[in-house]
């Protein structure tokens, strides 16, 4: 579904990404985790097709489409979905508003008509229920004022209105309590099927006892330099990613 | 009867004489030529057949006018007007109609599609001949019955003169002196015309005024007028302007608006102006130089002023509200948007004078390209204001960085109870945000239109249902390739 193939990629000009290669295939989950500032984000951002960052080499193809071209809401309309480690607020625009917007944009983009009001009311509501997210949030400004745990909740309800098939999870997981985390692990497995694919960014091992994740990678430097199932993930946490970097200065 | 053929008669009189300036006019003719002195102004009255009063009334302001300097306080910059280059009278002309939408300008008729304006109503704005069931007299004739059966008078102020030469006498100036300012004495020597509405006390007014305005006569000249009364206990909601562009070969506006609100009355008065803005370097826009300004006059009134200001090359214009009775309330949401070579400076003024007053100003300005985008208001308490209050919240939205915002709020306090709050941000839609909603699926015009109408909310809300929804499409129009 996701190949991305020796992706060297700057952002604003600075070099990030030095050679990334990984595929997704339908139907699987992947980890990735890595040190602070190792370019996690800066994945997610590229495959989504963030402005501003810009692909120097390799390639990025989904679904037997080379992405590169597009802009970003053309890859929403192909079904790519980010979760952002940062939510932003849009002042005076209602939740639902977005999504509605959302929703048929997305609709229009794949040659559909709008969907009906009621029809809608509906949908939002059986997943605001999912994500036991109070309706009085649904018609806040789009995550003004939101505690940090309830714009993750509110990436969580905007994916699952969406329904993406590939959906980039970047750190969905920091900074919820655990009934959170386990609220949000619900909306994320309730999405999980073999038409979709699912990449999630963390620091914590403790998130991939709820979404059990196919594959583990671990992202330094702008490479992944390492590749395993979840056990690597307990092992990380474990030893830490020193132990890795040894690994690989050993190797060389 | 007798009083109309002495009229003429001194007119004829008057026009056989040559002017001060060595020219000579027609009384037949539509249009005088350009200048401006006593005698013009007398021509004026003579062709509306004005009563007396009002031929005093506008001598008295052409003197004070003569007297005054054009003021250049305002953050705006355009070459200076040649008052004496400009004619003050001209007839409304009767366009030949059009038989179909075919014969429009497409690129007209695309703008009127992109702000939903109804097909019936885009052949009534384009002078297309419409069906008979639609026929802007017809319509008319039943507001008026219906208006009439609730005793509201909504007439042009031209026939308000001779019909109710009373409230007029009594009314007119009673809130903008004619020495208010250049402009206002301007257009109270020269004004053409405009709206009369009378509300009788207790008497909610059964309709929108929008809803007859839009289909009525838009075309009431350059020097517009209008004043509204609302008797005790009564309400009304007038709506001005359109938010199809309108164009007009004069290039020079100036209006006065002035509202009385007596005992428990409340006027609410919303305007949408779309007038040419001229072309991406500013060159042909309208000057749109207006004084609004409403009474409060007795305790309990409220008027609230909502304005969306997308056109003209340059505005000046502060709705403003005197708060005289105890009790009163005045409120003003403004949403200006400039862009291109635009330049506005707009705002308000409230001017608190009865106890327990309250105020609210709550102003949206937009700015892309070029555009030149000012805040300026006045709150002033006076001293027997007890306890009065006022909010103000100015938000400025800038989009690319060739524009600006600039806010002057003034603020003079003689009484200690008061109780003011002021806020004001200045933001930029960002990158972030634009980011976010296309990953959302959004496609970029889109993004930027629901990041603006986000930061108008406030405003659009104030405006009656069906016009929030226009206005909203009129900033996306006017808004089209300010990004990217
Ligand atoms: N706009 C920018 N301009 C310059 N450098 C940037 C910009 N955005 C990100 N970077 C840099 O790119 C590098 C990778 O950032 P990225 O956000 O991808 O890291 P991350 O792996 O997601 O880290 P974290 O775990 O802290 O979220 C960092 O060194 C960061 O400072
Ligand atoms: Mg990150």
């Amino acid at each position: 579904m996701l190949s991305v193939k020796n992706l060297h990629a700057s952002v604003f000009d600075t070099p990030i990404l030095k050679g990334l290669n990984l595929e997704v295939n339908a139907g699987e989950v992947h980890a990735i985790m890595g040190p602070n500032g190792s370019g996690k984000s800066t994945l997610a951002n590229v495959v989504a097709g963030r402005p501003g960052y810009e692909i120097t080499e390799g390639t990025v193809e989904y679904q037997g489409k080379d992405i590169r071209e597009m802009d970003a809401s053309e890859r929403a309309g192909e079904g790519v979905f980010l979760a952002f480690q940062y939510p932003v607020e849009i002042p005076g625009v209602s939740n639902m508003a977005m999504l509605k917007a959302a929703i048929n944009s997305l609709r229009k983009y794949r040659g559909e008509g709008e969907m009906p009001a009621a029809e809608f009311l509906q949908l939002i509501k059986e997943k605001a229920a999912l994500v036991e997210m109070k309706q009085e949030l649904l018609k806040r400004s789009v995550n003004e004022g939101f505690s940090g745990g309830e714009k993750k909740r509110n990436e969580i309800l905007q994916m699952a209105m969406l329904e993406p098939t590939l959906a980039l999870l970047d750190e969905t997981d920091s900074g919820l309590d655990i009934d959170a985390l386990k609220i949000v692990s619900k909306g994320v497995n309730a999405l999980r099927s073999p038409e979709r694919a699912m990449v999630l960014v963390t620091h914590y091992q403790r998130l991939l006892d709820y979404i059990v994740p196919d594959y583990v990678h671990v992202l330094s430097d702008g490479k992944i330099v390492k590749s395993g199932d979840k056990s690597l993930a307990l092992e990380l946490e474990e030893k830490g990613y020193s132990w890795i970097e040894q690994e690989l200065q050993q190797a060389s | 009867m007798t009083e109309v053929v002495e009229k003429n008669r001194d007119l004829k009189e008057l026009v056989k004489r040559e002017y001060k300036e060595g020219f000579v006019t027609d009384i037949e003719s539509d249009t005088l030529p350009p200048g401006l002195n006593e005698d013009v102004v007398r021509i004026i009255s003579a062709k509306k057949n004005e009563p007396e009063f009002m031929l005093e009334y506008r001598l008295k302001a052409f003197r004070r006018w003569q007297k005054m300097r054009e003021p250049e306080w305002a953050h705006i910059d355009y070459p200076k007007i040649d008052f004496q280059d400009i004619s003050y009278y001209s007839a409304p002309k009767e366009m030949p109609k059009l038989e179909s939408l075919d014969q429009v300008d497409p690129k007209l008729l695309e703008t009127y599609e992109k702000l939903g304006i109804p097909l019936e109503e885009q052949k009534m704005l384009a002078n297309v001949a419409v069906d008979a069931v639609f026929d802007s007299v017809s319509v008319r004739t039943t507001f008026r019955e219906t208006l009439s059966a609730a005793g509201v008078i909504f007439m042009p102020i031209s026939e308000a003169v001779h019909e109710h030469p009373d409230l007029v006498k009594k009314y007119l100036s009673s809130v903008v002196p004619v020495q208010d300012n250049y402009y206002a004495a301007l257009n109270s020597a020269v004004f053409s015309d405009g709206s009369f509405v009378y509300i009788p006390k207790g008497v909610r007014c059964p309709m929108e005024l929008s809803t007859y305005f839009r289909i009525n006569e838009m075309n009431t000249g350059q020097f517009e007028r209008t004043l509204i009364i609302a008797e005790e206990g009564s309400y009304v909601s007038y709506l001005e302007g359109c938010t199809a562009p309108q164009r007009d070969e004069n290039q020079l506006h100036a209006a006065v608006v002035e509202l009385v609100a007596h005992k428990d009355a409340e006027i609410k008065y919303s305007t949408v102006q779309n007038w040419y803005p001229g072309d991406e370097n500013g060159k042909g826009g309208i000057y749109n130089f207006v004084t609004k300004r409403g009474l409060c006059k007795e305790d309990g009134a409220k008027i609230s002023w909502t304005q969306v200001e997308t056109g003209s090359a340059i505005t000046w214009k502060y709705p403003s509200v005197v708060l005289q009775g105890d009790n009163t309330v005045g409120e003003f949401y403004s949403v200006a948007l400039t862009h291109n070579k635009q330049q506005a400076d707009t705002g308000t003024k409230m001017i608190h004078m009865g106890k327990n007053t309250s105020s609210t100003i709550i102003s949206k300005g937009i700015s892309a390209g070029h555009g030149q985008n000012s805040y300026r208001g006045l709150v002033k308490i006076l001293k027997g204001a007890d306890n009065a209050r006022n909010f103000s919240q100015c938000d400025s939205l800038l989009m690319g960085d060739r524009c600006g915002a600039h806010t002057f709020p003034y603020v003079e306090v003689q009484n200690p109870t008061a109780n003011l709050e002021h806020e004001a941000t200045t933001s930029k839609i960002s990158d972030d945000q634009l980011f976010y909603l296309m990953q959302r699926g959004l496609s970029e015009e889109a993004a930027v239109s629901m990041i603006v109408n986000g930061f108008c909310k406030e405003v659009f809300r104030e405006l009656p249902m069906e016009f929030a929804v226009e206005a909203q499409k009129l900033l996306d129009v006017s808004l089209e390739g300010a990004v990217g």
